[in-house]
């Protein structure tokens, strides 16, 4: 693996190998989870920019029927309307309210439009001539703001749902580049670490074992010398069974050690 | 969520564009001043002799300062002039709308939305 080194700073022990263990649980869980609300927001992203592309287009020819509604008033008026508009516009009669709607855990902004009601700005425009065309007029572009508004809560929703999935990517991303291999790594190092130290155990074992041994069969052999050194001396005296006696618990205990040394 | 108080409030559209397009959005009962002590404006027109600041200058205003609006609706061939400015915007709210004049057809290349839509998908 090319981050041998890239993991986690961790004591290789058996504890920390379980909560490594349950850690590349977690985030291969959260990767899936993860993954599947980046889908299902993906999928209602391409809905909302398919609706945005129609809706655009919508709001084109709503615009157009909507300025040619206007060019009727003011031929109908007979000047322009602008300025008196412009004065008397006072109160807006037309709002927005934002409602939610949760997609997969987004709260996706909506706007809904609806009319104030007993405030008219423009009761006297068109009051000399003109009335009627100014009333359709209003009707036309109430129509074409509905549509815009539509329009802008769809472009909300867009901007929203693009930022959110930005992020959502991102993280799938980093915990299935960064998060799964380090701790991967992290368990692989702590894993080998572990060998480790079982091998250095079974060899220092062995070495204890193998030091015994000689520790014993030294003893053993500079006891057998003391005997027959004794042996010796006592025999100067009486040269007789006495050896024989000794022999015997001598050897029972060398059978003795020797055990103790395969054990 | 922090954000939601900040769009509960938004009730107002605001429009940039040429007088024409203001009257018909104006008589569709858009149109809002603030009471008195500041007079505030929800539209600002716009004609050949208009600077490039003062498109700025309302644009700012609407977006940034007034927090009572939900939706910037601004003609296209008006956009065109600050475009640098419609393109770094990339806020959620107020949500800015490019409409289409009387005398300027609507373009969906010029479009920033579209334009990133386009982007995305690859087109």
């Amino acid at each position: 693996m090319s981050g041998a080194a890239d993991r986690e700073a961790v004591f290789p022990t058996r504890q920390s190998l379980g909560i490594m263990k349950a850690k590349l649980k977690g985030a291969e869980t959260g990767h899936n989870l993860l993954k599947r609300k980046s889908e299902a927001l993906t999928k209602r992203f391409r809905e909302i920019t398919r609706r945005i592309d129609e809706a655009k287009r919508k709001m084109g020819r709503v615009m157009q029927i909507a300025s040619l509604s206007l060019a009727e008033v003011t031929y109908a008026v007979g000047g322009n309307i602008g300025y008196q508009i412009q004065e008397s516009a006072k109160s807006a009669r037309f709002r927005v309210r934002a409602k939610q709607e949760n997609v997969s855990g987004v709260l996706l902004p909506a706007f809904e439009s609806y009319l104030t009601e007993g405030n008219n700005d423009f009761a006297m425009t068109g009051l000399g001539k003109g009335g009627q065309q100014v009333q359709r007029c209003r009707e036309t572009y109430a129509r074409a703001v509905e549509a815009l508004v539509e329009l802008a809560s769809l472009q909300t929703a867009f901007v929203i749902l693009d930022e959110v999935i930005k992020v959502v990517n991102r993280r799938v991303n980093a915990i299935e580049h960064v998060i799964i291999p380090r701790t991967e790594n992290t368990i692989k190092y702590i894993n080998s670490e572990l060998d480790e130290l079982d091998r250095e155990e079974f060899y220092r074992l062995k070495k204890v074992a193998n030091k015994k041994q000689r520790d014993t069969a030294a003893a053993d052999a500079e006891m057998k010398q003391r005997r027959a050194e004794a042996a010796a001396a006592q025999g100067g005296e009486k040269k007789a069974p006495e050896p024989e006696e000794e022999s015997g618990p001598t050897d029972l205990l060398a059978a003795e050690n020797d055990e103790d040394v395969i054990f | 969520m922090a954000s939601q108080a900040d769009f509960r409030d938004r009730q107002f559209l605001a429009v940039i564009g040429d007088e024409d397009s203001i009257t018909g959005l104006l008589l569709a009962g858009i149109g809002h001043v603030t009471p008195p002590p500041d007079n505030q404006k929800n539209f600002l027109v716009v004609d050949a002799k208009t600077d490039n600041t003062a498109i700025e200058a309302a644009f700012e205003r609407f977006t940034n300062e007034r927090k009572d609006i939900g939706i910037v609706l601004i003609n296209q061939h008006i956009a065109d002039r600050i475009r640098h400015r419609i393109d770094t915007y990339t806020q959620a709210f107020p949500t800015v709308l490019e409409i289409p004049s009387k005398d300027h057809p609507y373009d969906p290349e010029k479009d920033s939305v579209l334009r990133r839509v386009r982007r995305l998908f690859g087109e």
